[in-house]
C-alpha cells in the first residue's frame, strides 16, 4: 500500500523520501563475470533493485536480409521473486517492453559490431542471447536493466567454434563492442522531473521518458511511458539529463571488469 | 557494408513527397455499424481500423475499479498487412504498442464518469506502410469519440525521422527500413503536450528537438483532420 | 477577464473544443473548465441557456438518473430482489419492497411469481448512488409488466427525437401504426398493435437519421 498523495506533496515540495537530490542515483554495484556456464554475466544493484543479466551465445543461420550479421535478441523476465505484485508466467507487457526498450538502445547504438560475429555468409552467424532476469524490484528497471545488459555484453567471451560445434568450456576472444549505450529514465511527479524512482515513487508518477544515449552524447533510443503526458520544454530538460548522467552511468561500465 | 539506399532524389522522396510532406489521410466514420463508435485511418497506404466497445460492465469481475473505468486496447497486425505474412494474434511487438497506445488513450479518458466499467478499442491495422501506430492511435481517438466517451481532447499521432541524413515528416515503409531514425510522437498539438513517443536510431540532441517540432505540426495537421472528418459526418440538428 | 462565447446553440462539437472563455459562464453537463476556458467533453451539440453551457452527446451508452422511466429486463432472481438488465454498464436492483406494499413471507412465497427471469418490465428508476448502485421501482402509475409485442433498442441519445416536441413524432407513429408504444430513456423501446413491422422501421429510421434534415417529413413518408 502506497500513499500517492504523500509522495505527490513531498515532490511538490522539492523532497523525496530518502532525502536523495532530484538528479541523483542511488547507490549502484555491478559485478561481472559471475556465471561461469554463461558466456558473459553481470549482476547489479541499483538501490534494492537487483538485476541479473547472462549473455549466452550460440550459432545459427542469419535474418535474410542480413546474411552477414549476428543476431541479438533481448529478452526479460520479471521473476515473481522480486516483487508480490509480479505473477508467474509468460512474459507481460511490462517484461516485453523492458526487453525491448533495452534491445533498442543496443541495437540503435551499434554497441555489437554484429559483422564481425559471422562466421559463414548466409549460412552460420553467432546468435547472441542477452537474457535480463529482474529478481529484486524497486524502481528503474529499465536504467538498471541497460546498465547491466551492457555491463555483461563487456564481459562477455566468444566460445570456440570448430567442426560445426560450439565449445562451451573454451572461450577465446571478447565480443565485438564499440559502444556503451546506457538508458537514463527521467520520472515526473507534480510537473517535477527526477530519475533513479525507487517502486514507491514509481507508482505515484505522471510519465516517465527513457532516453538511451551512445558514448558520444548522441540519443539513440527513448520511450515514453506512463500514463500522463509531457510538454516539449520537459523533454528538452530530460534529454539534457540524460547526456549528463548518462555519462556519470557509463563510468561503471569498465570494459575490462570481471569480479 | 550495406549500401546506403537514395530516399531522396532532387529534393523529392520516393514516393514524389517533400521533406515536410504528409501522405494523404483518408477517415471513414463510423464504418462498423456493430461498435459503438469505429473509424478507420489512412496514411497514404498505412491502413488502421479502430473500434470501441463500452463502456460496459468490466469482465473478469476482479478487474473492475470501483472509483474509475478501465482502458483496453488490443492493437494487431492483420496477417496480409505486410509483404512477408504476418503471424496472426498477438506479439511482442503488439503488446508494446497496444501498452503506449492504451497510455496515450489514458491522459484524455474522463475514467470517473464511468466506475466499474471497462472501455475496449480494438484496433487492427489492414495494411502496414510504417506508421502504423500512429495511424492506429487517430483512428482509435475518432472511435472513442464516436461512441460518446468523454474526453478532455481529441488525440493525434504522426511520425518524423531521418532519411539520407535529412529530418523528414511521416515515415512510410521504405523509409522506415532503410532510413536511419524512425520516431512515433502522439501529442495534443495546441497544448503541445507529449502522450506518445518512441524513437530509435541515431541523433544529436539538437536533431531530437528538431523533429519534435516538425511533429507537433504534424499532429496538427492530423487532429484537423480528425476533427473536420467528425463534424463532416454530422450536420446541424435542427428542430423540425 | 472578457466573456468570450466561442459556439452558437446547437452547434456541432467534438471533445476539446473551446466552447468559452472567462468565468462569467459556467460549465454544465458535458463540458469542464480547464483553467480559463470552458470545453466540450463529448462529441455532441452544445447548447447555451443563460448563464450555462453544456453539451449534449450525440451518442453513448444510458447512465441511469433518478426519475427516468425505462424498460427492463429480469435477468436474474435472488431471496428478496431482482437483478435488471437497463441496457446500460450497470444493472439495477429491483427490491420486492418497490414492487408491492403489502406483506410478503419470503419463507413461503417463490418471489418469481411476481417477475420471472426474462420478464420485461416498464420501471421507474428510484435511485443512483455515486457508485452507480441503481435500484428500480415499480410503484408508479406507469410502472407495469410489459407482455407480448416487440422490442427493439436505439441509442439512447435518440430518445428525444423519438418522442418529439410534445410527444409530436410519437403520436405520429402511434396513430399512423395502431400501436401501444412504450419508450424508455434507457433506449429500449416497446410496441404492440396493428402494424408492428411499420413502427420498427420508423422508429429505426429515427434511430439511424436522426441528425439529418427533414427527418419529420421522412418519417410522415414511411409512416403513409
Amino acid at each position: 500500500m502506497v500513499n500517492i498523495d504523500y509522495i505527490k506533496k513531498l515532490f511538490e515540495n522539492n523532497m523525496r523520501i530518502d532525502n536523495r537530490k532530484f538528479e541523483e542515483f542511488r547507490k549502484i554495484e555491478i559485478q561481472t563475470g559471475i556465471i561461469e556456464r554463461a558466456e558473459g554475466s553481470a549482476r547489479i544493484r541499483m538501490g534494492n533493485t537487483q538485476i541479473i543479466v547472462g549473455v549466452k551465445l550460440s550459432v545459427g543461420e542469419p535474418f535474410p536480409d542480413t546474411p552477414d550479421e549476428g543476431v541479438l535478441i533481448v529478452n526479460a523476465e520479471l521473476s515473481p521473486a522480486a516483487s508480490p505484485e509480479f505473477e508467474a508466467g509468460p512474459p507481460d507487457e511490462n517484461a516485453i517492453e523492458l526487453a525491448r526498450v533495452v534491445d533498442r538502445a543496443i541495437r540503435e547504438s551499434h554497441c555489437i559490431d554484429l559483422q564481425k560475429l559471422c562466421i559463414t555468409p548466409n549460412e552460420a552467424v553467432w546468435n547472441v542471447n542477452v537474457d535480463i532476469q529482474v529478481i529484486d524490484y524497486d524502481g528503474n528497471l529499465i536504467d538498471a536493466a541497460c546498465l547491466a545488459s551492457v555491463a555483461a555484453l563487456l564481459d562477455a567471451k566468444i566460445p570456440k567454434y570448430e567442426n560445426g560445434e560450439v565449445d562451451y568450456e573454451h572461450r577465446e576472444g571478447k565480443l565485438p563492442i564499440v559502444d556503451m549505450p546506457v538508458h537514463v529514465t527521467i520520472y515526473k511527479i507534480s510537473d517535477k522531473l527526477f530519475v533513479d524512482a525507487t517502486g514507491e515513487e514509481e507508482s505515484a508518477i505522471d510519465a516517465r521518458i527513457s532516453i538511451a544515449t551512445t558514448k558520444d552524447g548522441k540519443i539513440c533510443a527513448v520511450q515514453k511511458g506512463g500514463k500522463g503526458y509531457f510538454t516539449l520544454a520537459e523533454i528538452e530538460k530530460a534529454a539534457d539529463i540524460s547526456i549528463a548522467l548518462g555519462a556519470q552511468l557509463r563510468g561503471y561500465l569498465s570494459p575490462s571488469s570481471t569480479s | 557494408m550495406k549500401e546506403k539506399e537514395q530516399l531522396i532524389i532532387d529534393g523529392k522522396r520516393l514516393d514524389g513527397r517533400d521533406l515536410m510532406e504528409m501522405r494523404k489521410i483518408e477517415i471513414e466514420i463510423n464504418p462498423l455499424k456493430n461498435a459503438m463508435g469505429s473509424a478507420t485511418f489512412k496514411f497514404g497506404k498505412t491502413w488502421a481500423v479502430a473500434a470501441t466497445h463500452g463502456p460496459r460492465a468490466a469482465y473478469p469481475k476482479w478487474i473492475q475499479n470501483p472509483e474509475s473505468a478501465i482502458l483496453k486496447v488490443r492493437y494487431s497486425m492483420l496477417p496480409f498487412s505486410t509483404w512477408e505474412r504476418s503471424k496472426p494474434g498477438t506479439s511482442r511487438r503488439s503488446i508494446e504498442i497496444s501498452k503506449v497506445v492504451n497510455d496515450a488513450l489514458s491522459n484524455v479518458i474522463f475514467f470517473d464518469d464511468y466506475p466499474k466499467t471497462m472501455i475496449e478499442v480494438f484496433v487492427d491495422i489492414i495494411e502496414a506502410d510504417a506508421s502504423t501506430r500512429c495511424a492506429a492511435l487517430n483512428a482509435a481517438s475518432i472511435a472513442l469519440a464516436l461512441a460518446g466517451v468523454p474526453m478532455a481532447d481529441l488525440v493525434s499521432s504522426c511520425s518524423v525521422g531521418k532519411i539520407n541524413g535529412q529530418i523528414a515528416l511521416d515515415i512510410a515503409g521504405f523509409e522506415d527500413n532503410y532510413g536511419e531514425v524512425d520516431c512515433a510522437v502522439a501529442m495534443i498539438p495546441h497544448e503541445e503536450k507529449v502522450l506518445l513517443l518512441q524513437m530509435d536510431g541515431i541523433v544529436s540532441k539538437e536533431e531530437f528537438i528538431q523533429m519534435l517540432s516538425i511533429a507537433k505540426e504534424g499532429c496538427a495537421k492530423v487532429y484537423a483532420a480528425q476533427k473536420d472528418a467528425i463534424k463532416q459526418a454530422y450536420r446541424t440538428v435542427e428542430a423540425d | 477577464m472578457e466573456t468570450k462565447l466561442y459556439v452558437e446553440d446547437r452547434q456541432i462539437v467534438t471533445p476539446g473544443d473551446v466552447l468559452a472563455e472567462g468565468l462569467d459562464l459556467l460549465p454544465s453537463s458535458g463540458c469542464f473548465r480547464h483553467g480559463n476556458v470552458i470545453k466540450a467533453k463529448y462529441f455532441g451539440i452544445a447548447r447555451i441557456k443563460n448563464r450555462y453551457i453544456s453539451v449534449v452527446p450525440l451518442s453513448g451508452v444510458y447512465m441511469p438518473r433518478v426519475g427516468d422511466g425505462i424498460i427492463a429486463r429480469i435477468s436474474d432472481i435472488q431471496a428478496t430482489f431482482w437483478i435488471c438488465d437497463i441496457n446500460s454498464p450497470y444493472d439495477a436492483l429491483l427490491q420486492i419492497g418497490a414492487v408491492t406494499d403489502q406483506f410478503v413471507d419470503i419463507a413461503k412465497t417463490d418471489i418469481s411469481t411476481f417477475y420471472d427471469i426474462g420478464d420485461v418490465i416498464y420501471a421507474k428508476v428510484l435511485s443512483v448512488t455515486k457508485s452507480k448502485n441503481v435500484q428500480l421501482t415499480m410503484r408508479d402509475y406507469r410502472a407495469k409488466k410489459l407482455v407480448g409485442g416487440r422490442i427493439i433498442k436505439i441509442s439512447p441519445s435518440k430518445v428525444p427525437r423519438v418522442i418529439g416536441k410534445e410527444g409530436s413524432m410519437i403520436d405520429l407513429i402511434k396513430n399512423k401504426t395502431g400501436c401501444q408504444i412504450i419508450v424508455g430513456q434507457n433506449g429500449i423501446i416497446w410496441f404492440k398493435g396493428e402494424n408492428e413491422a411499420l413502427a420498427a422501421r420508423a422508429l429505426l429510421t429515427i434511430d439511424r437519421e436522426a441528425h439529418l434534415k427533414g427527418l419529420t417529413e421522412k418519417i410522415s413518408q414511411i409512416l403513409g
